[in-house]
């Protein structure tokens, strides 16, 4: 006898997430995931990122890695609520641990938070942590054709960054090509360089993040009246 | 990589189903995967055998369908399979498609055996 299930596989997962997103919108927070590579400068984007914002911005972090506390350690000079979650060799943030660090923390809206998932191209696709958007980063000493090669991301991110371009005098990277394939895949992916040493494309990048800001915050006031 | 935890959320599934029927046999649980979904299937078909062995789902069969990337055309609703990342419909050539399907991580049904109810 054959019976129907039709349900997702990580459907608990999900059930989590969904209740991190109501969590999010009761509050008014804005939670960005960051997804890419080990290596692409996930860390040194947050910490101008934090060194951008006037003191006092209501902002968190919750950063994985698979052992030690090294990031969170250079994120939390900036004076900010951060936390560490170790994973202990699981490959992926998910919503449970999320939430978790999230309620140790005590931060409450509004303001931002920041989640650094792991360094890894596949896995952290497939776990919603309810999440407004997934950024994914790519480096220019990676290759152009990773949006080929890790097709799941790149279709699910809203955000593809290119770090790092303070090197472009001295790689072979082609910009242009990185977003072309970045854009057969999904081709509304939203696109931004930048190099966090100099700090060219900041500018642009703290305007996506506050007009994203901004969206989320009319959706809860719309998703209220 | 994660297709460990992703046959442990599958195992659990079932384990619960197996508590609300504790007289059914399982013989076998059907997942779909997309191309999308970032598993692969010879990885997860790998784990949830190692992770059943010596248990008493060891004999269930995990049946994998996989679906590809699919795309609707936003012109002329055409739906269409995604080759070598062509999202162009192949009908009247409007760029602009939505995705319909490739990021499937589902699971679709349980087939088990039930002792009949003898009077």
């Amino acid at each position: 006898m054959r019976e129907v299930v039709e349900k997702k596989v990580l459907s608990e997962n999900d059930r989590l997430a969904a209740e991190l997103r109501q969590r999010y919108r009761e509050q008014n927070i804005l939670c960005v995931n960051f997804i890419s590579s080990p290596g692409s400068g996930k860390t040194a984007l947050l910490e101008k990122t934090l060194g951008s914002f006037a003191p006092g911005t209501p902002v968190a972090v919750l950063t994985g890695d698979l052992q030690t506390d090294n990031d969170a350690r250079r994120l939390m000079r900036y004076g900010y609520p951060v936390r560490q979650i170790v994973t202990g060799g699981t490959c992926h943030l998910d919503a449970r641990m999320v939430e978790r660090h999230l309620n140790e923390l005590g931060f409450r809206g509004p303001g931002l938070l920041l989640v650094e998932n792991v360094g890894n191209l596949v896995c952290p696709s497939s776990y919603d942590l309810g999440e407004a958007a997934k950024i994914v980063l790519l480096s220019v000493t990676e290759g152009e054709d990773k949006p080929l090669k890790y097709p799941g991301i790149f279709h699910r991110a809203s955000l593809m960054i290119l770090t790092k371009t303070d090197l472009l005098p001295h790689v072979e990277f082609d910009p242009k090509l990185a977003l072309e394939n970045a854009r057969k895949i999904h081709p509304e992916i939203d696109y931004l360089a930048l190099s966090s040493k100099t700090g060219e494309g900041f500018d642009q990048w703290l305007a996506w993040l506050a007009a994203l800001q901004q969206k989320t915050r009319q959706e809860a006031t719309a998703a209220i009246s | 990589m994660h297709e460990v935890g992703i046959a442990s959320s599958i195992i659990e599934s079932i384990e619960a189903e197996a508590r609300r029927r504790p007289d059914a046999q399982f013989t076998a649980v059907g997942v779909r995967i997309g191309e999308l979904s970032n598993v692969d299937r010879d990885a997860l078909a790998f784990a949830f055998e190692a992770l059943t062995l010596k248990t008493p789902l060891e004999h269930l069969r995990l049946e994998i369908e996989w679906c590809p990337r699919r795309q609707k055309c936003l012109a002329c609703g055409e739906e269409f399979v995604v080759k070598d990342w062509e999202l162009t419909c192949p009908k009247c050539g409007e760029a602009r498609s939505t995705c319909i399907g490739g990021t499937e991580l589902d699971i679709a049904y349980l087939e088990l055996e039930e002792p009949c109810e003898k009077s």
